[in-house]
């Protein structure tokens, strides 16, 4: 069966888009998630995209994570569903408390757009699934609050527990242990800086985003 | 005159970024106050300043209330903090 993925809409998005093709493109059934329906739609994972969510008014994230669909997003991940944050969404995942720790601004003075090296440090997570641990994937980074900080213990917790997913081979942003991505304790729930989605095909410079997104199905299609 | 024999007070939540947290503007700004002749101003730190108004019967409950507004929502603890500011513009009316 065709596996369904939902991108939650919120004012401001500006990525559904580009998940909603690439996973389009491995095959999935993509569809839009609004932002003020309390309901995750039955779909098998939910990705929550970048973009500035809400003018990202107050702090990125802050008032996203009081939209209905947020509620259900909380159910769905509570129950096992896969859950993906990116860029602006992985904000808005630690906002809610999904995940732990905070996005500050990047060390520096400057947003970073740029195409960056994050190698794989676990594949025990909804997104790393099928990547190799020590590949170096090239995918983009947006982003003006990527310096992803935490509480030390908090940090001893991700690192004892094998919750770091992707590190930055060279730190763009001044992230607390080059850290680019992270999971849940249930490992069903992963927030990443990176943009796989923007590099999910030749064209656009790099395919490396492809086995990631292609984790996230077969997390789906297991189902929850 | 409040509507349930409350009183109104006056809020004003200063939101600062805490140490260590960094803060571009607060570095842009104080790196550019030499070539404007201003010398000797160090530490500049830039945060945020919101004020409202909120009903309660007494300060005690108006300050549990902003407090929980301040924790869930107008600060995220992990990298700000914030001071509170609160005054009567109302008393209960008789």
């Amino acid at each position: 069966m065709t596996s369904r993925i939902g991108v939650v809409l919120f004012p401001g998005s500006n990525c559904e888009q580009d998940a909603l093709e690439a996973f389009a493109g491995l095959g999935a059934e993509a569809e839009v998630l609004w932002h003020g329906d309390a309901t995750v739609n039955g779909v098998d994972a939910v990705v929550v995209p970048g973009g500035f969510a809400h003018g990202d008014y107050l702090r990125p994230g802050a008032i996203a994570r009081f939209s209905p669909v947020m509620s259900a997003v909380q159910e769905f991940a509570a129950e096992g569903g896969p859950v993906v944050g990116i860029c602006n969404g992985f904000q808005v995942l630690t906002e809610a408390g999904l995940l732990p720790g905070a996005l500050q601004k990047n060390r520096g003075l400057k947003f970073i757009c740029a195409m960056v090296d994050v190698r794989v440090e676990s594949s025990r997570s909804i997104l790393t699934s099928e990547a190799t641990v020590g590949s170096v994937l090239r995918i983009p980074i947006n982003h003006f609050e990527g310096n992803y900080t935490c509480a030390p213990e908090t940090l001893a917790e991700l690192q004892s527990d094998d919750r770091i997913v992707l590190r930055y081979v060279d730190n763009p942003n001044g992230s607390v242990d080059d850290i680019a991505g992270i999971c849940s304790a249930g490992r069903n729930v992963v927030g990443l800086m990176p943009h796989p989605e923007r590099a999910s095909d030749p064209l656009l410079g790099s395919a490396d985003g492809l086995g990631l997104l292609s984790s996230v199905l077969q997390a789906a299609s297991v189902g929850v | 005159m409040c509507e349930h024999g409350g009183m109104i007070f006056s809020v004003h939540v200063d939101v600062q970024l805490r140490p260590g947290i960094a803060d571009p503007q607060g570095s842009t700004i104080e790196r550019s106050l030499p070539t404007l002749g201003f010398e000797g101003v160090v530490g500049v730190r830039v945060g945020k300043s919101i004020r409202f108004t909120i009903e309660a019967p007494d300060e005690a409950t108006a300050r549990q209330h902003v407090g929980d507004l301040c924790d869930r929502f107008l600060t995220n603890p992990v990298i700000e903090d914030s001071t509170v500011e609160l005054s009567v513009v109302e008393a209960a009316s008789a």
